[in-house]
């Protein structure tokens, strides 16, 4: 898959086919109905979710500040179960250890949990460049791969597409596999999807999954799905490998419990997905399944710089999704609109963070920092603030286009010469105000394009306040 | 005025609150109408209401841009003009969010702003929150035939928490009625500069918004933000809808009795 790869830039044109796509806009509207409805009564549902979010903050912030620690004792676990933990700086030190580990495994096939991370660092090109052949076993990602698609949403990388799409999908791929007929239906077409997938986990040498959560005092990785696709992943190749970021360790199964709370409700509006796997090591002598090895792999891939700063917060992230459905912008343009892995409020933090300023764009600036998102996130991240200060970055940067320095600068520099300003503004004030009286609004102005394209300008009052409030007379 | 009442009026003088009016630049720009309004509801409520010559703007353009640096001399030009009255007090949310919240951040690392950022973040107040929770005020009672729906601006209310505020004082007004609209606390798509920069996002945004307006079949809308009341008016307005727009605060203060936000003067 090389939908990573597209381009960061003409995020308009993007913004453009999003807007446009009806499919998308009837997808992202029936999420309003479902996931986001279904998430506000979770939470009402329990009373206690508002000291959740607390705790569920404070675990992530206590971790974070003593992540060598946690990481040392995590790992350390993990090999005294007969496992091993690799270090990787970035994606393709990530990509070459897992290349290496199938490599001396012998694997021709490779089966896949959803990860997140994976599409981070782009692990199915990787593979599929040494010749071996890889299956996403999650229902959407496998959806996704048939298609050549990059996912459009964290949590349901499908959202945009509909049942229809899928059919055609299925008919043109599932043909020659004892699937000739076309169908829509939902529960027809999930059962197409286990049945290939059924062999394809016993064929599977290597089975890659992701973590929700790793947890210190025992060495376990944690997959939370709804499919229990991740558990067959897991369990039937004869190696595992888990490819996660540095920041998913959390110190206990204690923490754990809040966590897996927080999540199934922030991300689903259910109490708890369906199924929450814990995998700890290899396959012991007297198991009755398991791998005969197991890997993890550790990736940085600019998380540690983020540790230093404003953004250690953005680590908390638990990947839940519940900004992205809350975000107006998202909801209007759909997730592959942001040309990054990961999209929305928290794709427009992490992207710059993992990828540079250079490749996220303006993707910090397309945001109104109306809040929403904060509100909901499980662990109360302020992404408006993290957006505000890659903002800055970007100014100092001089990254920001030359019209808007100009524009915001010359501003700046009349907000403090009061007088001056007045001069300025008090004759167009007039001017304005004199030449929309009759309409009340202008239908187009010069200069001010952006706004009327598709909202009338309301005409001003005509003088300012401050000249009207000198003469004590009402407009 | 009597005799009896300017006396009073001298009486309360002496022990009424000083205060501010922020008029913020898009009600000096756009609408004195309802500065006027604000200082009317402010006299109202026994404060004595200064406008400070001086003041421009609060920086969130410059704030939202990045630009820290210009913000933190306008900050600095904000602290100045209005570091001498018992209280700030404007009729927007998001105005009053950035000296708020916004200053004391700016000043992070320079011990002495940080002090005056945080004394007047102390002593500023959204206008409506000003009435209600810190003044405890009830407004003369004002009368407005309509059926209104109210439009939760974001900074407001998720930097200020400003929700019940507006609300409980307009159920005072005689002959209004409120009815809430779906999705009032979603943004309406104005978000500063990100209207004009993203234009068609921000018109998706709007329209959505003015769907869920107009379903209420509401003949009014109120807001405490001009910046989000000029968009959904323009918006409104180029959908061809007559719904009429105000600031809350004209209504409470018996001043919607000109046109409405983008409505022409010989209309009524
Ligand atoms: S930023 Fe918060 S709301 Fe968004 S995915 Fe991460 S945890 Fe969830």
């Amino acid at each position: 898959m090389t939908a990573h790869a597209r381009p960061p830039h003409e995020f308009d044109a993007r913004v453009t086919t999003g807007l446009g796509d009806a499919n998308l806009q009837r997808s992202l509207n029936a999420l309003k109905g479902t996931f986001i409805a279904a998430r506000g009564h979770a939470v009402t549902a329990l009373p206690e979710f508002e000291a959740l979010r607390d705790d569920g903050k404070a675990i992530k912030d206590h971790t974070l500040a003593n992540l060598d620690f946690y990481l040392q004792r995590y790992e350390e676990e993990v090999v005294r179960r007969g496992g091993q933990v690799h270090w990787a700086r970035d994606a393709a030190e990530a990509c070459d250890i897992v290349r290496t580990i199938c490599r001396e495994a012998g694997a021709r096939t490779v089966t896949k949990g959803k990860s997140m991370v994976s599409e981070e660092i782009a692990l199915n090109d990787a593979l599929e460049a040494d010749g071996l052949e890889v299956i996403e076993t999650d229902a959407g990602e496998y959806i996704l791969q048939l298609g050549r698609e990059a996912p459009s949403h964290i949590v349901m990388p499908t959202v945009h597409k509909t049942t229809d799409q899928i059919a055609d999908l299925f008919q043109k791929h599932h043909g020659e596999l004892g699937f000739p007929d076309r169908t829509t239906d939902a529960a027809e077409l999930i059962a197409q999807v286990r049945t290939v997938l059924r062999d394809k986990y016993f064929k599977a040498d290597v089975g890659i999954t992701g973590a929700n959560f790793l947890v210190a005092e025992t060495g376990s990785n944690i997959i939370v799905t709804n499919e229990g696709n991740g558990d067959l992943t897991s369990t039937l190749a004869r190696v595992h490998i888990v490819t996660t970021g540095i920041e998913k360790v959390i110190p206990t199964l204690e923490d754990l419990s809040v966590m897996l709370r927080l999540l199934a409700r922030s991300a689903l509006g259910s109490e708890i997905t369906s199924y929450t796997t814990l995998s700890t090591g290899p396959r012991r002598s007297g198991d009755l399944d398991g791998p005969e090895a197991y890997h993890v792999v550790l990736i940085d891939n600019g998380r540690a710089n983020m540790l230093a700063g404003h953004f250690r917060e953005m680590l908390r992230c638990i990947r839940c999704g519940a900004c992205m459905n809350h975000c107006p912008v998202y909801m209007s343009v759909g997730g592959h609109a942001y040309g990054s892995v990961y999209p929305g409020p928290m794709g427009a933090v992490l992207t710059p963070m993992i990828n540079g300023h250079e490749a996220a764009g303006e993707l910090p600036h397309a945001c109104t920092l109306n809040g929403r998102c904060q509100s909901v996130c499980p662990v109360k991240i302020p992404l408006p603030d993290l957006l505000r200060r890659l903002r800055h970055q970007q100014w100092e940067k001089k990254f920001v286009s030359a019209k808007v320095r100009w524009g915001v600068g010359a501003w700046a520099w009349l907000a403090t010469k009061p007088r001056l300003y007045k001069l300025a503004t008090g004759a167009a004030m007039r001017v304005l105000g004199w030449a929309g009286r009759d309409k009340g609004a202008f239908r187009s102005l010069p200069l001010a394009s952006g706004w009327t394209k598709g909202r009338d300008m309301p005409a001003p009052q005509g003088p300012t306040f401050q000249e009207l409030w000198a003469r004590r007379t009402r407009p | 005025m009597t005799i009896n009442e300017a006396h009073q009026r001298s009486e309360q003088a002496t022990s009424s609150p000083r205060v501010a009016l922020f008029v913020t630049c898009l009600v000096d720009l756009m609408r004195p109408n309802i500065g006027f309004a604000a200082v009317k509801l402010l006299e109202d409520a026994g404060c004595r209401v200064e406008v400070p010559r001086s003041q421009v703007c609060c920086g969130q353009p410059a704030y939202n841009s990045g630009d820290f640096a210009s913000t933190q001399r306008i900050a600095k030009h904000v602290i100045d003009t209005f570091a001498d009255y018992d209280y700030v007090v404007g009729p927007s949310g998001s105005c009053m969010a950035t000296i708020k919240t916004g200053y004391p951040a700016l000043f992070e690392d320079d011990a002495v702003w940080h002090a005056r950022a945080v004394k007047l973040a102390q002593r500023s107040h959204e206008l409506m929150s000003f009435l209600r929770d810190v003044l405890k005020a009830t407004p003369p009672q004002t009368r407005m035939a309509a059926t209104a729906t109210y439009h939760d601006s974001c900074s407001g209310l998720r930097s200020l928490g400003i929700k019940d505020q507006p609300r409980d004082l307009l159920a005072r007004v005689r002959d209004l009625k409120l009815v809430e609209m779906q999705d009032s606390d979603v943004c309406c798509g104005f978000g500063g500069t990100f209207c004009v920069k993203y234009p068609d996002i921000s018109v998706k945004m709007v329209t959505d918004k003015a769907a869920n307006i107009d379903a209420t079949g509401a003949d009014m809308l109120l807001g405490g933000d001009l910046g989000c009341l000029l968009n959904m008016a323009g918006r409104l307005r180029r959908l061809g809808k007559s719904t009429r727009v105000f600031h809350a605060a004209e209504v409470l203060a018996g001043m919607a009795d000109g046109p409405a936000i983008g409505e022409a003067e010989e209309r009524r």
